[in-house]
């Protein structure tokens, strides 16, 4: 994952991967990869080797997959589980952006919120699920607050990081020409933060769905993950694990969107225009 | 910075905030928001005693065997993977897949192959907490110096020596970071697991008390959880700064602090 602060792993040399030449290209190999752990899945379970009504073959789970794909539930439930992660994204991730810059913004505000922070971020967001039971019972207001809990905190730290990073020559510049505040969080620290925030961003992104899933699973509500405490309840074995594998595409489709805005918005910055190589 | 300044600075927004908390609640009988004194006295009463051998302990044994497993896989299989080529870009999509999965969907599935038991719940653990540490350790792994590389063959370094000197101190601070993800999901688990199917354990006895509307013993709870959260991220902290704090030294250097 290349999800590591971005202090981690910065020394990686470009064109490593193309030292020694081979016939296979990556991407066939991926593919090989994929195919190959389907059919190893399918023969442990036609080999007997797993019981089918706890393992069912992987033909069984994709049919399955492709007949519920087909009903109007299925992608009702996932434009609800879409919406709940997009939703509380938008909101924490603004949230953090607007209060991570006016905190890292001040020496003060830096040093006097440090301890709160470090004590409320590490709080695992699923205790508050009794809470948020109770507040909202089982509407989507209960998961969006977990969801926003969660990720907020992702990216707050990243924002912190972000601007603490601002390079001083480059704001002492700015100060005696006399920017002002405004003008120095738009020209100066936003865009030396930016990289950071899109950390911060990918990482909540991730972490957000993680608990919009979650949050439907134990409270309920709708989404897929209510669609799969439902499948679990009734005993719809082939259902249960459609509808995990279609949790990992969601997953899947939202990494790479991200990684697509990512590029897209930093396609000026180094680290975009270094990753590109390696 | 002395002392007394430093303490101004880390205590006083907590005390700020429990002040206003105090305060806001000093005559409001609202049922759901304790007061502090009230929710320090239930919080004593609830978890120090008999409810700490039966509901922390196995919890937090769960969590720490779990996360342990995990770390202790994703570690070797990630410098397995990362330092093999044509495993790597062979598992490569299959990997991103699994670990784009949310783990708590892996609770019904295992209640169904495992059954609900300490061994499902330890499994949720492993399977959700594994991405982190086995994907930030190919990626460690691979991003290792070629120089540094080429250098330890120049001296002769091979397997096990290579591995403690040169691989692993190079992938360690990515490791890190992937522990520390890590961490934060095997709590998350270990709360799911015990809410979705289980007799005993915090996640069960904090949903049993919502359940109930024993609204003080289920703030209680919730702070509870977020203390083990504090404890553990404080514990890796230390342990952290421990195991890397050449690395921390070199980065002091580079930013001329």
């Amino acid at each position: 994952m290349s999800s590591a602060p971005p202090a981690a792993g910065t020394a990686s040399p470009p064109g490593r991967s193309r030292r020694r030449g081979t016939a296979v290209p990556s991407g066939v190999l991926g593919f090989l990869g994929i195919v190959g752990f389907l059919l190893l899945w399918e023969l442990v379970v036609r080999a007997g080797i797993v019981e089918p009504e706890y393992l069912p073959a992987a033909s069984t789970v994709l049919s399955e997959l492709a007949s519920i794909a087909t009903t109007a539930a299925f992608w009702e439930a996932v434009g609800w589980t879409l919406r709940t992660w997009a939703v509380g994204l938008a909101v924490s991730g603004v949230a953090a952006i607007a209060l991570g810059l006016v905190i890292g913004g001040s020496r003060f505000l830096r040093k006097a919120t440090h301890t709160t922070i470090e004590f409320l971020r590490p709080i695992p967001s699923v205790a508050l699920i009794p809470l948020a039971v109770l507040l909202y019972g089982t509407s989507m207001q209960s998961t969006l607050l977990l969801v926003v809990y969660a990720a907020f905190w992702q990216v707050l730290i990243q924002v912190l990081y972000g601007v603490g990073d601002v390079d001083p020559v480059a704001d002492d510049t700015a100060r005696s020409y006399g920017l002002g505040w405004i003008a120095r969080v738009r020209y100066l620290v936003w865009p030396s933060a930016l990289p950071y925030v899109m950390t911060g961003v990918r990482l909540g992104a991730a972490v957000a769905l993680i608990l919009t899933i979650t949050g439907e699973l134990v409270i309920g509500g709708g989404g897929v993950g209510t669609q799969i405490a439902l499948a679990q309840s009734g005993g719809a074995v082939p259902e249960l694990y459609a509808l995990v594998v279609t949790t990992g595409l969601i997953g899947v489709g939202i990494n790479l969107l991200v990684r697509a805005i990512e590029k897209r918005t930093l396609h000026w910055h180094v680290s975009v225009r270094r990753e590109a190589v390696a | 910075m002395t002392f007394v300044k430093k303490a101004a600075y880390a205590l006083g927004l907590p005390v700020l905030l429990i002040a206003l908390w105090w305060f806001l609640s000093r005559d409001t009988t609202n049922f759901y928001v304790p007061k502090p004194g009230e929710l320090a006295t239930t919080f004593v009463d609830t978890w120090i005693g008999e409810r700490f051998r039966t509901d922390i302990l196995p919890s937090v044994a769960r969590f720490a065997i779990g996360t342990a497993l995990a770390i202790v896989l994703g570690i070797a299989a990630g410098v397995w993977i990362g330092s093999a080529r044509r495993v790597r870009s062979l598992l490569e999509p299959l990997l991103e897949f699994f670990r784009a999965i949310p783990p708590p969907v892996l609770v019904p599935i295992l209640i169904l192959i495992v059954g609900v038991n300490d061994r499902m719940k330890i499994t949720v653990i492993v399977i959700g907490a594994v991405w982190p540490v086995l994907l930030n350790t190919i990626e460690g792994v691979r991003s290792v110096d070629t120089v540094l590389l080429d250098t330890a063959r120049t001296y002769g370094l091979k397997g096990w020596t290579r591995l403690r000197t040169v691989v692993l101190p190079s992938a360690a601070p990515q490791i890190a970071a992937g522990v520390r993800q890590s961490l934060a999901i095997g709590l998350i688990l270990m709360v799911i697991s015990e809410m979705f199917a289980s007799s005993s354990g915090l996640g069960f006895t904090i949903v049993l008390f919502q359940r109930s509307f024993a609204i003080p013993e289920m703030w209680s709870g919730i702070v509870l959880l977020g203390l083990i959260g504090v404890a553990v991220s404080v514990v890796f902290q230390l342990c952290e700064r421990k195991i890397l704090h050449w690395y921390y030294g070199q980065k002091e250097v580079q930013h001329g602090r």
